[in-house]
């Protein structure tokens, strides 16, 4: 490998080996000697988990200099992070077996692969959001959030005013994360179902928001559907292609990704934080 | 051309090892934070090396860039942890410097 300089496009887009010298038309081999998409996403991921370090440490920030720091997670918020911590985990094993599915030519088994990734990545945002919404409704909130059509009073309402800096990180922090989830599940539907998934993807948003009350921070937050759809349209109508072993290899960087940044929320954010009764 | 299919496809058992390991680190996490054995800095630096050790398997193995080139690993670990290192300098001494002088 180190011997060859000059590959061809195909070499360099998809990892083809190269067929002997420079000839017009063709590019210099790429700097990791692996195919450059491969590369792009790497780059990319280190670039984003500068983004996640940040919100990390202006969360630890903010923990070290606001004494004290509230501690409201009982033993239903633990138990509903700890699910959702092995959703993530299985489904990056899932998607492990979807890349090994894809480099066999297996298409069946990389769509099944595929789809159930998406299965456990969609029931880590559903528990997500099932408890935003309880925190939300026991007073655990921010000013721009739609208020609970309940009136609110006690412990979580209590650490929104004494402490606005817990309600701040907590949400910003794993708003970013629910997000990242949520474009990695779309990115998985588009590789695995291409135009098929489209339509879903239009469901899904149409039941979302006429299903979850106008008093609900997700009523408004799942308009992020509406603008992946529209993402996802553009890009599949612009270049339709097969996607191939390559790609899922490279989609499943970025699902890696969003499990591997949970693996430090998860004990900062939740079991620092956790009440013991 | 690197070949990831070509040279690992037939050790998948390992996966399901790491996985395994990660379940169990994750379980080792809960217990340690309910039970409560240390004091709370010391919980945190427990804490952060198993989501260190967890990091590393799910990049190494699952992300498979322990099957990369040498200067690919070696290129993207160090320059992400040196920009943390760096953060962690910059952000962590001012904070510390708020709790001592009691600036809310």
């Amino acid at each position: 490998m180190a011997e060859v300089t000059i590959l061809s496009h195909d070499a360099v887009q998809h990892g083809m080996p190269a067929a002997g010298h420079a000839a017009p038309g063709e590019y210099e081999a790429p700097l990791f000697g692996a195919y450059s998409k491969k590369v792009g996403m790497w780059l990319f991921l280190a670039s984003d988990s500068l983004t996640f370090g940040a919100l990390l440490f202006a969360f630890s920030y903010n923990r070290i200099y606001t004494t004290p720091w509230p501690t409201p997670f009982h033993v239903a918020s633990i138990t509903n992070a700890t699910i959702m911590t092995a959703c993530l985990l299985s489904s990056s094993l899932t998607m492990v077996l979807g890349v090994f599915a894809a480099q066999r030519g297996d298409r069946a088994w990389t769509r099944n692969w595929l789809l159930a990734t998406m299965v456990f990545g969609t029931a880590f945002i559903v528990l997500h959001g099932m408890e935003w919404t309880k925190l939300i409704a026991e007073g655990l909130t921010l000013p721009g959030f739609p208020k609970p059509a309940t009136a609110v009073a006690g412990e979580l309402a209590d650490v929104s005013k004494a402490a606005p800096q817990f309600p701040a990180t907590f949400f910003g922090l794993t708003a970013m994360h629910m997000l990242h989830v949520t474009i990695g599940v779309i990115y998985l539907g588009v590789v695995a179902l291409r135009k098929l998934f489209l339509p879903i993807l239009a469901a899904l948003w149409l039941a979302g928001w006429l299903l979850i009350p106008t008093d609900n921070v997700f009523h408004y937050g799942i308009h992020a559907l509406l603008i992946a759809l529209i993402v996802a349209a553009v890009i599949i109508f612009l270049k339709p292609k097969d996607y191939d072993a390559h790609d899922v290899e490279v989609s499943g960087l970025y699902w890696h990704f969003v499990d591997l940044v949970w693996m430090f929320i998860f004990p900062l954010v939740y079991l620092m934080s956790t009440k013991i009764s | 051309m690197h070949d990831v299919a070509a040279t690992h496809d037939s050790s998948k058992g390992q996966y399901f090892w790491v996985w395994g390991a990660l379940l169990i680190l994750t379980a080792v996490e809960v217990v340690l934070a309910y039970k409560q054995v240390f004091e709370a800095v010391r919980m945190l630096e427990i804490l952060m090396i198993l989501s260190v050790i967890k990091s590393a398997l799910i990049i190494g193995y699952f992300m498979h860039l322990k099957f990369e080139t040498a200067l690919m690993r070696w290129m993207i670990t160090l320059s992400v942890v040196a920009c943390f290192i760096i953060m962690y300098f910059f952000f962590f001494p001012d904070a510390g410097r708020i709790t001592t002088l009691g600036v809310k």
